[in-house]
């Protein structure tokens, strides 16, 4: 039996839909997220201020995301609406960082299958928690697959070469000056150049704000916090007169931790 | 409802849907209407005496900001329903909302309230503007309007710090909405005519938030001395008053200890000059 003109097998049309996704989403800068001693940590390059890569959904969630803005932008609206409406209708606690990943795992999933071009995005939902075991971070591909996350993920082009250096130096219970300059050093090729302060698009959830737990980390005090770890840079000198006596963080400092330790 | 045709490619659950309007009440009126505190049926006697009540709500600027301090008493007809009821709620960092009237629907406003403001926040990227939050607790009032009507009467009084001016202010609204601004203070409830009476003598232009605090803590005890309504410092079983100040730094409460300072010291000179203060005649 001869197949009819232009068929392809579904395993064929699922695989052009990823690659194509994949394509789309390699194009774009990385975002990392990660567990720091107070909460979770989101950096990003952006070189826009007006069109955000990372925000707020709720009290106790955050939302990051690389890939189409417009597709993404639309998920964060939703996650938003979401949010609140289930906020609203039941209590402010009854709203988790788990419930918003299933609502865009399944929409992706359905995208996914069902349209002709899948969404070329990915997403970061994290959640902080009273404590650092109940913090959360939830990946989300475009395919609608989740990804439950321990301490950090990448995302975005060059993810993997991305998640491999911040896998090399994250350590457990970072302070946040330390977090940043390990998303810093992961969102940065060897041997290349950092991206400018004004570039940098950071926010955190601290868990021990009142309220609501996000904020945005911009301006003087997103200067102040690199300026305590950032490596002397020999192409700034002036920057670096006031932390210069910081020895490069060329390995953990203190006891080196080899995972084998329960806490 | 709309049909799947107008969402986002592919995206058919209706949180997806764009309304157009960065508004979290309109979003809920076509998502889950029942949820909002407007109810549309009319009820077959008024019910007003037979609610909780809340009573009376002070405010006044200082110098950089605003403080809004209410009692804590809720009345149904003659009875006192509550004696720890809160009537003062923050709203998001820079604003707070007192109210007066029904008890239940004034806290669904509060919280409605506090969603509509973040709700905008969170969508536009930038926080609401001053006119713009009192504008949006005018469209709520008036949706009650004809609750009002029945009985159901709630009348916000809202305080926020404008960071463009660097001052607090201040909005009333009546039973069909407003809002009206309102230069240096002013109060809502049933012993708001005696708290303005205490303010008008009290008031001190380039006060600083502390003596502001004092100054509606003794507004709030000239009310509840003259208006059977409002509830007075409760000493033996210690409920305070609740005082929330707002300026640069953002929306606080101040604690139980704080205001106990305040009252205890008013209570001291009030027995000495049970009036309070006295104004300089001239």
């Amino acid at each position: 039996m001869s197949m009819p003109f232009g068929y392809a097998s579904p395993e064929q049309i699922m695989r052009d839909k990823a690659d194509y996704a994949r394509k789309g989403i390699a194009r774009g800068r990385s975002v990392v997220v990660l567990q720091y001693v107070d909460g979770i940590l989101f950096v990003a390059p952006n070189p826009s201020r007006a069109l955000h890569k990372i925000s707020e959904i709720y009290d106790r969630i955050g939302f990051a995301a690389v890939g189409r803005y417009n597709e993404f932008e639309e998920l964060r609206l939703g996650g938003i609406r979401y949010a609140d409406i289930n906020g609203y209708t039941y209590d402010r606690s009854d709203v988790t960082g788990r419930g918003l990943a299933n609502l865009y795992a399944s929409n992706l999933g359905r995208i996914f299958t069902e349209s002709i071009k899948s969404l070329e995005v990915e997403v970061v939902v994290a959640e902080v928690g009273e404590t650092k075991d109940g913090d959360a971070i939830y990946r989300l591909t475009f395919d609608g697959s989740v990804f439950d996350e321990h301490g950090f993920a990448a995302m975005g082009g060059q993810a993997e070469a991305v998640a491999g250096r911040l896998k090399e130096r994250y350590r457990e219970s970072m302070s946040l000056a330390d977090a940043l300059e390990v998303a810093l050093t992961a969102l940065t090729e060897p041997g290349g150049e950092r991206p400018p302060v004004g570039q940098l698009e950071v926010a955190v959830l601290d868990r021990n704000r009142e309220h609501r737990k996000f904020l945005r980390l911009t301006g003087a005090r997103l200067e102040r916090l690199l300026a305590q770890t950032t490596t002397p840079q020999p192409a700034s000198p002036p920057a670096s007169s006031g932390s210069g006596d910081t020895p490069p963080p060329t390995g953990p400092e203190g006891p080196v931790d080899d995972g084998s330790s329960p806490l | 409802m709309a049909s799947h045709r107008d969402l986002p490619v592919g995206l058919v659950n209706q949180l997806f849907r764009n309304t157009g309007s960065s508004s979290f009440t309109e979003f809920v009126s076509s998502y889950a209407p029942e949820l909002l505190p407007r109810r549309d049926e009319v009820l077959a006697t008024p019910i007003g005496d037979q609610v909780p009540h809340a009573t009376t709500i002070v405010a006044a600027t200082f110098d950089g900001g605003v403080v809004m301090a209410g009692d804590r008493r809720a009345t149904s007809g003659n009875i006192i329903s509550q004696r720890d009821v809160e009537k003062v709620f923050r709203a998001d960092d820079y604003s707070c909302m007192g109210i007066a009237g029904t008890a239940s629907t004034g806290i669904e406003f509060a919280r409605l309230f506090r969603v509509e403001l973040e709700h905008y926040e969170k969508l536009e990227g930038r926080a609401m503007s001053v006119a713009g939050k009192a504008n949006r607790l005018a469209t709520m009032i008036r949706g009650n309007l004809a609750m009002a009507m029945q009985g159901l009467v709630v009348v916000p009084l809202f305080a926020a710090y404008d960071p463009d001016k660097d001052e607090g202010r201040i909005f009333s609204y009546d039973v069909a909405g407003g809002p009206y601004e309102r230069e240096r203070f002013d109060a809502i409830g049933s012993g708001s005519i005696f708290a303005r009476g205490a303010l008008k003598k009290l008031y001190r232009d380039g006060a600083s938030a502390d003596d502001m605090a004092m100054t509606l803590i003794q507004a709030l005890y000239d009310a509840a001395d003259d208006d059977s309504a409002t509830g007075g410092p409760d000493v033996t079983r210690k409920i305070w008053p609740i005082v929330g100040i707002i300026d640069a730094d953002g929306f606080r409460r101040l604690t139980d200890e704080q205001v106990s300072g305040y009252v205890n010291q008013m209570l001291e000179a009030r027995l000495i000059s049970p009036d309070g203060p006295i104004a300089p005649l001239r």
